[in-house]
């Protein structure tokens, strides 16, 4: 058993090439919970939050590159809330300040929880993931990262390096149901985002399908009758646009929730949504 | 198997820590190496917060740090919290806002609002939302937060030498 503290991505590329089954380690609020219970075996741990290259984030272009290691917390500092809203309020649902101070971007898509709070808004902004190990790098599209419940495509000796998203220009929202404000984990999540410049809606769910999904129909739909001119849809538009969502979704029964309860909570979340970024009545 | 010794540092000194295992949390490792038992151990999970510690200035739980991770980095507990054996302000606020009970939530609550006391602009009164995001990683079986919300406030006014 041993563990490395890697400074560098060289270093932890090295140490996964040595060490094939070894865990990463990042802010530990999910792997730690597996080692605490005794549920999770290795003989390697590869600490990397000390990696200045998965650190912060930066804008290239009308691109913001998030560095794997951005915690929840610092989502919500600076110029992030700013220019990705979204994302800001999704990263101030998760868990408590304790955690938020701990967990990352590049954990949330790691453990591939279907009810990852970020996942949505990444989805709704069609988010690219780079991946790295020593053979190189890789990108991938969310859709394709993200296979199944706790599954993804990360292949043995990859680490998430950082995520793509866009600029856009537009109102954003992030909506999430739970049985209170902290500490909760999501029963049906939803994330709107507006893009003024090319004139369209996209949507993301979670916790309503094995995978975060994109709400496609609805889109298509919105975007046909929202009046851009005046910022408005029409009162009847809204209801089909909360219908079509409920048909994205592919929600089961858990402890948390039912799938009847989910359906009813996600179409709430898309016209609460919806008329946050858009005024009602119009036509 | 364990791990080759490492040292951590703790309220400013160095502790080294000999024949742990990889798999032992920062909790453990203070409260059952190190002889420091201020910082509780309950859910295990970061759903309670009573093992909050403060890592290079941020509010973590100990329970979710990997003890060997922490290497390098300045943990602050509770014990380190009033080293010279007088009460810190947030304690006296606690004490005189009679906002312990049973006291076990107690440490990881002093560490919250000492940390919120700290990141708070000199001339700004905590507003309550403030307050209560920032304690929402405490639980509390006993006192209903009442008290707590009190001694926050009472805290914030010796933070900022409004009363002594």
């Amino acid at each position: 058993m041993s563990v490395t503290i890697a400074l560098t991505l060289e270093e932890v590329c090295e140490a996964l090439t040595e060490f094939p089954g070894a865990q990463l380690l990042a802010g530990g609020t999910d792997l730690i919970v597996g080692i605490n219970r005794g549920q999770v075996e290795f003989d390697h741990v590869v600490v990397i939050d000390r990696v200045n290259e998965l650190r912060g984030w930066r804008r290239e272009g009308h691109e913001l590159v998030l560095g794997a290691g951005l915690t929840y917390s610092e989502m919500g500092r600076g110029k992030l809330p700013v220019l990705l809203p979204a994302l800001a309020q999704a990263a101030r649902t998760v868990g408590s300040p304790q955690i938020r101070n701990a967990g990352t971007l590049g954990g949330n898509l790691a453990t591939s929880s279907p009810a990852g709070d970020t996942l949505p808004v990444l989805a709704a902004l069609d988010a690219t993931i780079d991946l790295r190990s020593s053979h190189g790098t890789r990108q991938l599209t969310l859709d394709r990262f993200i296979r199944g419940v706790k599954q993804n495509a990360l292949e043995p000796g990859e680490l998430i390096e950082a995520v793509r998203v866009p600029v856009l220009e537009g109102p954003q929202e992030f909506l999430k149901v739970g049985t209170r404000n902290a500490m909760v984990i999501s029963v049906a999540s939803l994330a709107l985002v507006v893009d003024r410049v090319d004139q369209n809606v996209r949507v993301g769910l979670g916790s309503v399908a094995p995978v975060p999904v994109r709400a496609i129909e609805a889109e298509a739909f919105v975007n046909g009758v929202i009046d851009w001119d005046t910022g408005s849809v029409p009162d009847v538009a809204v209801d089909q646009f909360s219908d079509l969502v409920i048909k994205a979704a592919r929600p089961i029964d858990d402890q948390r929730g039912t799938a009847t309860y989910r359906s009813h909570a996600i179409g709430v979340l898309a016209r609460r949504a919806l008329l946050r970024v858009f005024v009602g009545g119009a036509g | 198997m364990s791990t080759d010794p490492y040292v951590l540092r703790v309220n400013g000194k160095n502790h080294e820590v000999f024949d742990a295992h990889l798999g032992e949390s920062l909790l453990w490792v203070l409260r059952e190496r190190l002889g420091l038992p201020g910082s509780k151990n309950a859910c295990e999970e970061g759903e309670c917060g009573s093992c909050s510690v403060q890592v290079d200035g941020e509010l973590v739980c100990s329970c979710l740090v990997l003890a060997v991770a922490a290497v390098g980095l300045e943990v602050t507990t509770i014990e380190g919290l009033a080293p010279d054996g007088e009460l810190a302000d947030v304690q006296r606020a606690f004490v005189e806002a009679g906002a312990v009970q049973c006291g076990f939530c107690t440490p990881g609550l002093l560490m919250a609002v000492d940390m919120l006391l700290d990141d708070l602009p000199d001339d700004s009164d905590p507003d309550d939302l403030i307050i209560r995001e920032a304690i929402s990683g405490n639980l509390c079986r006993c006192t209903g937060y009442g008290r707590i919300l009190e001694a926050v406030s009472i805290a914030a006014d010796l933070r900022r030498g409004n009363r002594t």
